[in-house]
């Protein structure tokens, strides 16, 4: 081979990322007087993070007084089935207000009450309305106003740059990493004292599924490679709600906000079927009968919420069971309404995206028919395990916020607290990173022989005569993960994955890439393999071991929760060349903490009596 | 409903580098319920693995798959097949406006180097109680911020189409806009009239509306931020919804060389120029 050519850049902070967690981490790190560089692998502002619609989660307040922090912190434990890192879910549900008021304070136009404050929406799971949102499009606007906050403090942002590697110095802490401009196909090798990973969600190992080509879990894959652990990989969201049909639009994700608006769910025999799937865990919170489910809406003090609303993985599950018994609809999902229940007016003002979506994609007006929706893989819960105050992995120097890092959400995620975990978990990384830069004398020299390794491995794919297809690959690793390691999970599907996964392993590395390194998405595609194959083997061998059913991962042969494996998170390591998952003791909560669960609980039976409803 | 009659497709696509290109054939089955990007995609998982276009929602969210579709400037994931004569050849070719890098995919970094020129959102002090705004106020904003930044305006707005020259000193329709939601902002005090007149180039807009009849998030760019902008500018005239914000928190300070210094200021040039260096 010829000698090496790349181009080199030294910082303090590199952000690799430029969802929301990224692009808070990378302002935090500025506003630290730290030199930061943000990558990311598509345009600047294109992100994963502009489709989130429904909104970010925060207990302000606004529209019910009695919303406070313990409270929100009191759901997303439930909801997460109590496998969340307690302390994450603390700092999340304490800190989350200041970050939403912060983007408010940096331009963002959030949708208002009455009064003028920032209005809040309905979304499962969440006791009180507590969603600040901008019509459908919220995560649109939190990408916008960060991006021009980030770019108004001068960021340097390299797009449209995969990272292939990370680099470590012989004391084992990161100090670098290795990637190349997507459009010319050159390489880049970066130097940081500090690096935060922020690469997002894992979808595309699944064939239907809610999330961008960018969602391969590159994040994931970079710190189990660099020697980080990885948390509950098992728990993967199937989002109740994703489109079905036409084919080419199946999975795309229609916004719970639909059902929080007053969207009912429908089987082929017209039957509002949660009623039927209302588990003993949530009976004391939610209406037993189609009228008080309705009255809610209006009346939210005297009412209990209506089962549409339950959690995603119970509403997945239900749908699940429906088509199963044959209640489904033409194309294999159930009937999504909203249609009858509210003005046209009404849908087309607080729903317009969806609106648009199902009239250019499928040419149905959602005003005027019900919509036709299944389960679609939506986020995983898992990930980079980190220190819940720092964001530091097991590995000096490497930290991860967002969707690539776990423990926060537990078994399953309540909506709209991935966008305020973004920024909560955001800035922290970038605080933690930026101090950890100006203290550290950390030695950054990166060794050539490294760079070389990883350049040479990178493009070893064009020189794989006559090797498969990368496309062909992809399309069965999705296959291979929708069938066997999707929302309903047994052991003998999960030990043939691992199998099959173990042979795709192997030809993966003798995909070929055809044509020249200018934006070559075959190539591109070639590298990302690496990335969602390490993804799809730590979920199939940890949902080997949970022997249980919790949150968003269900085994037929366990379909009961085990109380012991409550207490466990189930660890993913990348050690010579294998993947292996161990069951370790997670961090116990402080019984402060978990009497306000407890008490809650009792609570809940009898709702708030004071202010009127809003 | 949208059934594609089961015949084969033509499509003629554009592939090619800077250095020059032409219009490639391929021949496959029309499929049910498909988008220009599923029949782009299918070609690419096929015939040519190294086809390059962007795409990343599929759902007319992110902005990226924008381009000429039988010379139409539209999104590739919203435009579906059935709506489209598809016994004809369906062309599609890159954005005109910017360089090609390779096959569909064009260099935009024009629009990125004039978003740094903007002059920042600049809130007045944050009361105790926090800041109130109401819906009537914000809604005018909200319009321009459901931009998904495609740049099909930028694209088809003849001021910089056939005028590379103009890039220099003209922000196009895109920037304009963002521009009018800052000055419609009602929390920001800075007054940028004189740079957007100046530095902007607003008056290189005819009105011609072509940046708004192309906008997939159907943004009245011309009439809601252009013509506003341009009666602010020139007449400096108040139109008084939109200025309402100003006039509730007094007047708005003048703009200064600082508002614009992350990117123009010498020490920010000094410092970027140090780190970026050749190994
Ligand atoms: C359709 C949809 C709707 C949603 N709605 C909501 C909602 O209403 N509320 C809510 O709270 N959550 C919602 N979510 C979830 C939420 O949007 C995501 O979990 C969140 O946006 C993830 O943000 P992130 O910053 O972690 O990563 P992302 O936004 O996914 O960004 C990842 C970044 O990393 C970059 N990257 C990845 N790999 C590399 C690499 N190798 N090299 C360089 N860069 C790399 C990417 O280019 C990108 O910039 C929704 C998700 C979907 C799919
Ligand atoms: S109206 Fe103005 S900005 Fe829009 S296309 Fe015409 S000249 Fe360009
Ligand atoms: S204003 Fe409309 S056309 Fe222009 S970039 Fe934004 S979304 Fe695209
Ligand atoms: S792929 Fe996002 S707009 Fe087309």
């Amino acid at each position: 081979m010829a000698s090496v050519d790349y181009e080199r850049h030294d910082y303090d902070v590199l952000v690799i990322g430029a969802g929301g967690a990224g692009m808070r981490a990378a302002i935090e790190s500025l506003e630290q007087g730290c030199r930061t560089a943000l990558v990311c692998k598509s345009l600047f502002g294109k992100a994963h993070t502009v489709m989130a619609e429904g909104g970010m989660a925060a207990a302000l307040g606004n529209v019910w007084p009695e919303d406070n922090w313990q409270v929100h912190f009191r759901d997303t434990m439930r909801g997460g089935k109590m496998l969340n890192n307690w302390r994450m879910a603390q700092l999340h549900a304490q800190e989350a207000p200041d970050r939403v008021l912060e983007l408010e304070a940096w331009g963002a136009l959030f949708d208002r009450t009455p009064d003028g404050r920032i209005l809040q929406r309905d979304f499962g799971g969440h006791r009180y309305a507590r969603l600040a949102h901008v019509g459908d499009r919220t995560g649109l606007e939190l990408i916008r106003t960060t991006q021009q906050r980030a770019v108004g403090l001068g960021i340097d942002v390299y797009m449209e740059l995969k990272i292939v590697r990370l680099l470590k110095n012989d004391s084992g802490e990161v100090i670098g990493a290795v990637g190349f401009y997507r459009d010319k196909g050159n390489f880049v090798v970066f130097s940081a004292k500090s690096i935060v990973l922020a690469t997002g969600g894992v979808g595309k190992s699944w064939k239907f599924t809610s999330n961008s080509w960018e969602s391969t879990g590159d994040g994931h894959a970079l710190a189990l490679w660099a020697g980080a652990d990885a948390i509950e990989m098992e728990c993967v969201q199937f989002h109740p709600t994703g489109m079905i049909w036409p084919t080419s639009a199946r999975g795309l994700l229609v916004t719970e906000g639909v059902r929080g608006d007053g969207g009912v769910l429908k089987n082929s025999e017209g039957e509002r079927f949660m009623f039927n799937y209302i588990s003993p865990y949530f009976k004391d919170e939610t209406a037993e009968t189609i009228e008080e489910g309705d009255k809610w809406y209006e009346d939210k003090v005297n009412y209990r919420r209506p089962p549409e609303l339950l959690p995603r993985d119970e509403v997945a599950r239900a749908i699940n069971s429906e088509v199963k018994a044959g209640r489904g609809s033409p194309h294999g999902g159930v009937f999504l309404d909203i249609a009858s229940r509210r003005s046209p007016e009404y849908i087309k003002r607080r729903l317009p995206s969806m609106y648009h979506q199902f009239k250019q994609l499928a040419d149905v007006d959602i005003t005027a028919v019900p919509m036709e929706i299944g389960p679609t893989c939506h986020y995983i819960m898992g990930g980079i395990r980190v220190d819940a105050d720092t964001e530091e992995t097991a590995v000096a120097g490497l930290f991860a916020a967002g969707e690539v890092a776990g423990g926060m959400h537990g078994a399953n995620r309540l909506g709209g607290n991935s966008l305020s975990d973004l920024l909560v978990f955001g800035r922290r990384a970038g605080l933690a990173a930026a101090e950890r830069a100006k203290a550290s004398s950390v030695e950054t020299t990166l060794s050539e022989a490294q760079i070389k390794e990883v350049i040479d491995h990178a493009t070893s794919f064009f020189a794989n005569e006559g090797g498969e297809n990368p496309y062909d690959l992809h399309h069965e690793l999705q296959e291979t993960m929708q069938n066997l390691v999707g929302i309903i999970r047994t052991e003998s599907e999960l030990i043939e994955a691992k199998e099959k996964l173990a042979e795709l392993g192997e030809r993966a590395k003798k995909v070929t890439a055809t044509g020249g390194r200018e934006f070559n998405p075959g190539w591109h595609l070639a590298l990302d393999l690496e990335s969602m194959l390490a993804v799809a083997n730590c979920t199939t061998l940890s949902a080997i071991e949970r022997k249980e059913s919790r949150g968003g991962h269900t085994r037929d042969d366990y379909p009961k929760a085990d109380p012991e494996l409550e207490k466990v998170n189930m660890v993913s390591r990348y050690r010579e060349g294998n993947y292996s998952v161990t069951p370790e003791p997670k961090p116990e909560m402080p019984p402060e903490l978990m009497a306000l669960i407890e008490l809650s609980e009792g609570e809940g039976k009898s709702a708030p009596a004071k202010e009127e409803s809003k | 409903m949208s059934a594609v009659s089961t015949g084969e497709l033509l499509m003629k696509l554009w592939r090619g580098d800077a250095s020059g290109g032409d219009f490639v054939e391929y021949r496959l089955p029309a499929q049910e319920g498909e988008v220009v990007l599923d029949v782009v995609h299918r070609i690419q998982a096929t015939e040519a693995p190294d086809l390059a276009v962007r795409w990343n929602c599929k759902a007319g969210k992110c902005g990226s798959c924008s381009a000429e579709i039988n010379g139409q400037p539209r999104l590739m994931c919203m435009t579906r097949m059935s709506t489209l004569p598809i016994d004809e050849p369906i062309t599609i070719s890159p954005m005109r406006t910017f360089p090609v890098i390779r096959d569909l995919v064009t260099d935009v970094s024009y629009n990125y180097e004039v978003a740094k020129l903007i002059p920042s959102f600049t809130p007045g002090p944050r009361p105790a109680e926090g800041y109130r705004m109401f819906q009537v106020d914000v809604e005018r904003g909200q319009e321009f911020r459901k931009c998904i930044e495609c740049f099909l305006c930028q694209n088809v707005c003849h001021v910089i189409r056939d005028h590379e020259e103009n890039k220099a000193h003209y922000a196009g329709p895109r920037f304009l806009a963002r521009l009018a939601e800052l000055e419609m902002h009602p929390l920001d005090t800075l007054d940028r009239r004189a740079y957007i007149a100046e530095r902007m180039g607003l008056g290189y807009c005819n009105i011609t509306k072509c940046c708004t009849e192309v906008c997939p998030e159907g943004i009245h760019i011309t009439d809601n931020a252009i013509i506003p902008l341009k009666e602010r500018v020139v007449d400096q005239r108040y139109d008084p919804v939109a200025w309402l914000g100003r006039k509730i928190r007094g007047r708005p300070r003048p703009m200064t060389p600082a508002d614009v210094e992350p990117y123009t200021g010498a020490a920010a040039k000094a410092a970027r120029a140090g780190q970026a260096e050749a190994s």
